[in-house]
């Protein structure tokens, strides 16, 4: 494809580098087949400039003055505010300056704004435990609009940041994002309530989850490593959780569930403190707390009775081992 | 004439990196690490349910997320005095080594080969060469590298459910029961992964190189591959021409933890390094010194050990402890793993001019091939009929050490528990080890040690430098937490 080059620069603070780690899993097309096909370029990103080019201090310099255009900012990781709003837990290396301060400098220049991962665009997993670093999204912290940048931030596109959260985030979620923002086909339309794209979050994780049939009958694992839902003991938020990682797959086929484990609803505000232990499904008189999304708390009720008592056998069994052990029927032809 | 020069951020590395230097005749006499990053995982733990450190740790890093979960895991299990079944070790491991493998591979061509693709080095023989293939982000090599690794990283799909950050990692096994088709399925990731190296990166049978068991060895095969189009000759080349074997030496003293456990024995043994010779691993000889960490506190042993930022502590410059076994700084990685578990090569090596650039490096490659061979058995081994997890009842009360090996070396986390929660939790990095700064005796880290002397002012000093620095293959995000 033929197109005007799109700027880039990537930078990372509170952050576990999670986020371009998954981001080099891409596939189809990988990353850097992406970038070239796409007409994206690479001013900046910590793990993979070549150090040929200008240094980063260079190249803020640069777009500072209005001499080079920075089309697409992706910020990976909180920003870190502490101690006492100093922010001297992230100084940029090379610099006496506060990240915080780079990335609100960089956020006026910028065409768009995108957080990538839950980090940047909540705050993220830094915040748990009463956010002991005072961790804050870019535009959020945590559910509250306002972050960094304020709530009434736009970018020099006219959108508010946007959030590709996720804990990474999925590879596909990122570049598409950036496929389709230096495209112009991602406005404010095509954003959730929490800014996020709605192209994976307008899915709950638990469409496409392996263990469906488990949960109509509310057949239930009760210890890790056994087949059944893992919703009603083992703390899975799939039917909550805004995401489609059981339709699009990770690394070529896999999700949380499908691997045996809860969904942490890793791509919401506060998923860092869901108030139990991550493992455990809360309940209140034996009904799971976090009911399925727009599902009314009675109905919940009466139908999962209804379909316990209609569990087949296979089901019940099934669930609570770790293999199948009693296999679908097979049907015959009458003859 | 001297002075002082401050370098950052240092790119194609894990994280925020600053180097400060102090040069004397343009060689650098002193050269101080600094970590700007602070991020206080290890307080986010405390008071939590103690499995919630297996949703926590992970996050630590997305680059050895799954090295943090296997110690985590471990330390759980060490506090209730779980085990796990071998299926369970087996697909933990499997797991394990896929990451490391996949970072191994990624360091050595995202973040280390770029360098000698520099126009610095115009003129060399072997410069177009490279340049053609390992300029980055634009090389020959990194189309095909960014789809084998996705394409290895597979395994984490078929058995992690995602990567990085999987909660798979139980202390009682794993959650994932392996079925006999996806057995089958890692047969054939492995066997396209294998294809890859064999032609991509060494041009010879993975059993060859991870056979060659001398520098001798390895000299004539290099000579009798001449001509080869694979990446392993051609960098043999370039090291030699460039004597990287001179670059960066080390002290020469070695950690590392037990990993990769089946039956009670541990492929990789562990232990240390000292005085030229092997001894066992004493986990009560480690602590760490905070004297020039911006946090409280003197000198640790991680069981008991504090993490409390101090930002305007006057003396200090990195948010990086310096951890120290027997109060000395220690190399960990590839090369020290390798050279505590038997491997003829590594000793070869150490013998040949101890850790340097060259050595290092190489044994990160070497090890990627031995990997990938056992990796093919752990998987063969898998039976499906048998269990995957054991439930474990956790105490109220106790403590914990999980110990394993990342792909940058060795990880250790030490959990306390106090009526039914975490009361402390403390973990090491092997980044923590090797960029640590100096200790409360002024002795310099390992990489700090390592860039003493080099020619800085040379027309390629600075690259040399950075040769260095990558070659310890720096996960600045694991070191600060």
């Amino acid at each position: 494809m033929n197109q005007p080059r799109t700027n880039l620069l990537w930078l990372q603070s509170g952050g576990c580098g999670g986020c371009t780690m998954s981001l080099l899993g891409a596939e189809q097309p990988t990353l850097f087949e992406a970038l070239d096909a796409f007409g994206i370029e690479l001013l900046w990103h910590a793990s993979l400039s070549g150090g040929q080019g200008p240094g980063l201090a260079e190249l803020i310099e640069q777009i500072e003055a209005g001499e080079l255009k920075l089309d697409l900012l992706c910020i990976e990781g909180a920003v870190m505010t502490g101690p006492g709003g100093t922010g001297l837990f992230h100084v940029l290396a090379g610099t006496d300056t506060p990240m915080m301060a780079v990335i609100e400098r960089l956020a006026k220049r910028a065409g768009h704004v995108i957080a990538v991962g839950s980090c940047s665009a909540f705050g993220g997993i830094n915040r748990s435990n009463n956010n002991p670093a005072e961790a804050i999204g870019l535009q959020y912290i945590g559910e509250q609009p306002g972050g960094l940048l304020g709530s009434d931030y736009r970018s020099d596109m006219a959108l508010p940041v946007v959030n590709v959260s996720g804990c990474p985030a999925h590879p596909d979620w990122i570049l598409q994002s950036l496929q389709a923002l230096s495209q112009g086909m991602l406005d404010q339309t095509e954003l959730d309530e929490y800014q996020r794209p709605r192209f994976y979050t307008e899915h709950l994780a638990h469409h496409g989850c392996p263990r469906n049939e488990f949960y109509e009958y509310k057949a239930s694992a009760e210890q890790p490593c056994q087949s059944g839902c893992l919703m009603e003991n083992l703390g899975c938020q799939a039917t909550q959780a805004h995401a489609d990682c059981n339709i699009r797959l990770w690394n070529g086929g896999g999700s949380c569930p499908k691997a045996g484990y809860a969904c942490i609803n890793c791509t919401a505000p506060e998923f860092e403190e869901p108030g139990h232990p991550f493992g455990e499904t809360p309940k209140l008189a034996g009904v799971p707390v976090g009911l399925p999304t727009d599902m009314p708390k009675a109905w919940f009720i009466a139908l999962s009775s209804l379909s316990k008592a209609a569990t087949p056998k296979r089901l019940k069994v099934n669930a609570t081992s770790e293999t199948v052990k009693i296999v679908p029927n097979i049907y015959k032809k009458r003859r | 004439m001297s002075r002082r020069i401050t370098l950052g951020p240092v790119n194609r590395v894990e994280g925020e990196l600053e180097v400060q230097l102090e040069l004397q005749q343009g060689k650098i006499e002193a050269a101080y690490i600094k970590s700007t990053l602070y991020r206080g995982f290890e307080n986010l733990l405390t008071g939590k349910d103690p499995l919630d450190a297996l949703a926590i740790t992970p996050r630590v890093c997305g680059i050895c997320s799954v090295s943090q979960s296997v110690a985590s895991a471990r330390a759980i299990a060490d506090l209730a005095g779980a085990s796990m079944p071998a299926n369970g070790e087996r697909v933990t491991n499997i797991i394990l080594a896929t990451e490391v493998v996949a970072d191994l591979l990624t360091h050595f061509y995202l973040f280390f080969l770029p360098d000698f693709a520099s126009p610095a080095y115009r003129g060399r023989p072997w410069y177009d060469e490279a340049a053609r293939r390992f300029t980055a982000v634009k090389g020959e090599r990194y189309g095909g590298l960014l789809k084998a690794r996705a394409e290895l990283l597979h395994i984490m799909g078929v058995l992690a459910g995602k990567w990085p950050h999987s909660m798979v990692f139980q202390p009682g096994g794993v959650t994932n029961n392996v079925s006999l088709s996806e057995q089958l399925k890692l047969q054939g990731i492995l066997s396209g992964f294998r294809n890859y190296l064999e032609a991509v990166l060494f041009g010879d049978r993975l059993e060859t190189i991870a056979g060659l068991d001398s520098v001798e060895l390895l000299q004539q095969w290099r000579e009798s591959r001449s001509g080869s189009a694979a990446d392993l000759p051609l960098w043999l080349s370039i090291s030699d021409d460039l004597a990287l074997h001179q670059a960066g030496a080390g002290y020469n003293r070695f950690l590392a933890f037990p990993a990769y456990s089946l039956a009670g024995n541990r492929i990789y043994p562990g232990g240390v390094w000292l005085d030229g010779q092997i001894q066992s691993l004493d986990t009560a000889s480690i602590n760490e010194h905070l004297g020039s960490a911006w946090l409280e506190g003197d000198i640790q042993h991680p069981a008991e050990g504090s993490t409390r930022p101090l930002a305007d502590k006057a003396e200090a410059y990195t948010w990086c402890k310096a951890p120290r076994y027997q109060q000395l700084p220690m190399e960990t990685g590839s090369l020290a793993r390798q050279l505590l578990a038997g491997d003829p090569l590594a000793g070869s090596l150490i013998n040949d001019g101890g850790s340097q650039v060259h050595s290092r490096i190489l044994m990160r490659l070497i090890e990627m091939a031995k990997l990938v061979i056992q990796m093919e058995r752990w998987v063969r081994k898998i039976n499906p009929k048998e269990p995957f997890c054991l439930p474990v009842e956790l105490p109220s009360q106790g403590q914990g050490v999980g110990l394993t090996e990342a792909a940058r070396g060795s990880l250790g986390h030490w959990l306390s528990v106090e009526n039914g929660v975490i009361s402390n939790y403390q973990l090491i990095a092997p980044t923590s080890w090797n960029f640590s700064p100096r200790d409360n005796n002024a002795v310099p880290g390992p990489l700090e040690f390592a860039l003493q002397g080099i020619d800085y002012e040379s027309p390629t000093g600075q690259l040399r430098m950075q040769h260095v620095i990558r070659s310890f293959d720096p996960c600045m995000v694991c070191t600060v937490h």
